[in-house]
């Protein structure tokens, strides 16, 4: 129980300073972050679209990595583990890319102009959302796993080619793409130490409200299969 | 006699959750004639599928045998005859065909003298060259017999081999049941009281569904 | 075992060439294709760049329309127990793809032909550099095609969830293709696009690898 409510106050906290600590050129006071050229007011976002990001990713890694392990034992406690990583993966990639588009808004002009990594991340999308389409057109629970395990496997292995490969032969706008001078704030630390610390705190706070969240999901996913056995028993 | 061997070993099917049956064991390794009964739903058709490797169990294993040695699952379906009621043949290619394709995907020569042999055996020989499309139901029926055995297998497995035949065809069914059990072992799924008169032993699946 | 899926591969082609089902919706529907966007264009000039994308839309849309049918056909019919039961599942899976690479190469040759003789934007200035990428292109068409074809054979689904579950997957191919594709038109030397081949060379051989040892779970139920 305590620590929900650590994470309550942690949220809230890097909530509250990553929107309302003011931007200043000196940072002097320990509630001011720098101003970073060509990102300005702007940069508070990065306290929420790279955890979006960074989470999506996770969360579809832990859904493939349960897919992986259904296929092995057959077990369907697995498949339902990956399906609640799925669904808060699916989420997370919403709000990465939303986030992204008004970033990029702010930022190049327009909310979206193919740059690879939203080429990526839209790609997830359409993953995730291939994904729940093909198992809810599936009404034997093992088909459905099956095929839907497989077909992760398969998106697995697409994956390297878009964040790797895509990025080096077309030109991006992203910070860190082919053609960028800079590697972005994030790489290079442009970040003096008080973001820094508020951007890892949401980091970690959004990671572990992840983690959180997907153990509920998948419990009460389960609690639910059992009562509907005990309902149709009778 | 045979020197083929099929073996359950603590077999268990679910469907999802649904158990069909758990710890199942028995073992053929003589030539004759067995059977698979239970009422309808028992998981019959389910546990013939296992045998023939075309699902999968969800524990345990089947064990196949060939001169004691065990009989890898790519390589299962040459030494297996499978017939039930809803095999389907390709219907735009003629009898004789569908057999000659199948002999060539399973990779074996296309055996003339045996399928000959087979279709006069089975009253089709002037109709070998006709379509599938054109056959009625017992016809039809038939052919599956014959695609069962026209690679002379070791193990012939028949899910309610006498659905929709008539007396005449009960008994044609029963004469050729009891002549391949001379030689192999021939697997038997069905809740027909006739059927299971030619069986010598049953493997009762209600014990199994604890 | 390469034998045994030729025959596979050749009942197959004499089913078809039987009852020519496939056939002659494919060949209409390229033409439908080509036609919808020559009237959306209307009088417009099109620049090269759009018609080697174009030339990849037909080529994906034609692909989804014909190349279910390998399982699809199987699966709505009751005879993928009969394979099962004269064939080990790598046997059925390298028939199944041999089948669909040999459409989908003389599919994507005749919208290529049809195209270079109806948008005149359309002149592929290296060839050599064309036909390289045509042919590995078309094979990673084939295989993830093939594969995703299986899948929702099994699942029953109907015919649109094809198209929704390749294209995520065929992403990274088309893109470079049409990169390709493009390069081509614009007459840029084999030297310069060996980055774009070599990428396209492994997405080939990725897939052909997972797509083989991912069959077994499908196809064995």
């Amino acid at each position: 129980m305590i620590w929900k409510i650590f994470l309550f106050l942690l949220l809230a906290f890097v909530s509250i300073a990553g929107i309302a600590f003011p931007i200043v050129e000196k940072p002097s006071a320990w509630y001011e972050f720098p101003l970073i050229p060509g990102l300005e007011e702007n940069a508070k976002i990065i306290f929420f679209h790279v955890p979006t990001a960074w989470l999506t990713v996770v969360a579809f890694f832990m859904s493939t990595i349960y897919s992986f392990k259904y296929l092995r034992k057959k077990n369907l406690d697995d498949d339902v583990k990956s399906y609640a990583a799925a669904q808060l993966g699916m989420i997370f990639c919403i709000l990465a890319t939303v986030t992204g588009a008004v970033w990029a808004k702010f930022a190049w002009g327009s909310y979206w102009s193919w740059d690879p990594r939203q080429t990526s991340i839209f790609a997830l999308l359409l993953i995730y959302g291939a994904w729940f389409a093909l198992r809810s057109s599936i009404e034997s629970e093992e088909k459905r796993a099956t095929l839907s395990s497989v077909y992760s496997m398969i998106a697995f292995v697409t994956v390297p080619f878009f964040i790797f490969i895509m990025p080096r032969i077309m030109t991006g706008l992203h910070p860190g793409s082919a053609d960028d001078s800079n590697a972005g704030p994030v790489v290079d630390f442009k970040m003096n130490g008080n973001m820094q610390l508020i951007f890892f705190l949401s980091l970690i706070g959004f990671t572990i409200l992840y983690f959180w969240m997907w153990n509920v999901g998948y419990r009460s996913i389960l609690l639910r299969e059992k009562l509907d056995k005990k309902l149709i028993r009778g | 006699m045979t020197n083929y061997s099929v073996e359950a070993v603590d077999l268990n099917k679910s469907f999802g959750r649904r158990l069909i049956f758990n710890d199942l064991q028995f073992k053929f390794d003589k030539s004759g004639v067995y059977g698979i009964s239970g009422p309808n739903g028992s998981g019959k058709s389910t546990l013939v599928k296992i045998i023939a490797g075309i699902i999968g169990a969800s524990k345990g294993k089947i064990i196949h045998k060939l001169n004691d040695k065990e009989i890898i699952e790519e390589h299962l379906h040459d030494h297996i005859g499978f017939v039930s009621p809803y095999l389907v043949l390709y219907e735009e290619f003629s009898t004789y065909e569908n057999l000659n394709h199948f002999a060539e995907i399973r990779g074996i020569s296309f055996n003339k003298e045996r399928v000959d042999f087979l279709l006069n055996k089975f009253l089709l020989f002037k109709r070998k060259d006709d379509l599938l499309k054109t056959y009625s139901s017992g016809m039809k029926q038939r052919v599956k017999f014959i695609f069962a055995l026209m690679h002379s297998p070791q193990l012939l497995i028949l899910d309610e081999p006498t659905s929709n035949l008539d007396d005449e065809g009960k008994n044609s069914v029963y004469e050729l049941v009891k002549e391949e059990g001379q030689k192999n072992i021939v697997l038997i799924a069905s809740n027909e009281k006739h059927d299971l008169e030619v069986c010598s032993d049953i493997v009762y699946l209600e014990k199994f569904k604890n | 075992m390469n034998s045994k899926s030729y025959s596979l591969f050749l009942k197959d082609f004499k089913s078809e060439l039987r009852t020519r089902y496939a056939i002659n919706a494919l060949a209409m529907f390229i033409i439908v294709a080509i036609s919808v966007i020559l009237f959306s264009v209307g009088n417009e000039k099109i620049s090269p760049s759009l018609t080697g994308g174009l030339f990849w839309v037909v080529i994906f849309f034609t692909a989804m329309s014909g190349l279910s049918r390998a399982f699809v056909s199987e699966e709505e019919r009751g005879t993928s127990l009969t394979l099962q039961l004269i064939a080990a599942p790598s046997t059925v899976f390298l028939g199944k793809l041999l089948f669909n690479i040999i459409l989908v190469f003389a599919m994507n040759t005749i919208i290529a032909v049809l195209y270079s003789a109806i948008f005149e934007a359309f002149i592929i200035q290296n060839f050599v550099l064309f036909l390289v990428s045509f042919v590995l292109g078309n094979i990673g068409l084939a295989v993830s095609s093939t594969i995703i074809a299986a899948i929702i054979a099994k699942a029953g689904a109907k015919g649109t969830l094809y198209p929704v579950l390749s294209f995520p997957i065929l992403l990274p191919l088309i893109l470079t293709s049409v990169q390709l594709t493009l390069f081509s038109l614009d007459g840029i030397s084999f030297e310069r696009a060996k980055f774009e081949l070599a990428i396209v060379v492994s997405y080939d051989i990725i897939m052909l690898t997972a797509s083989f040892m991912l069959f077994d779970f499908i196809w064995k139920e």
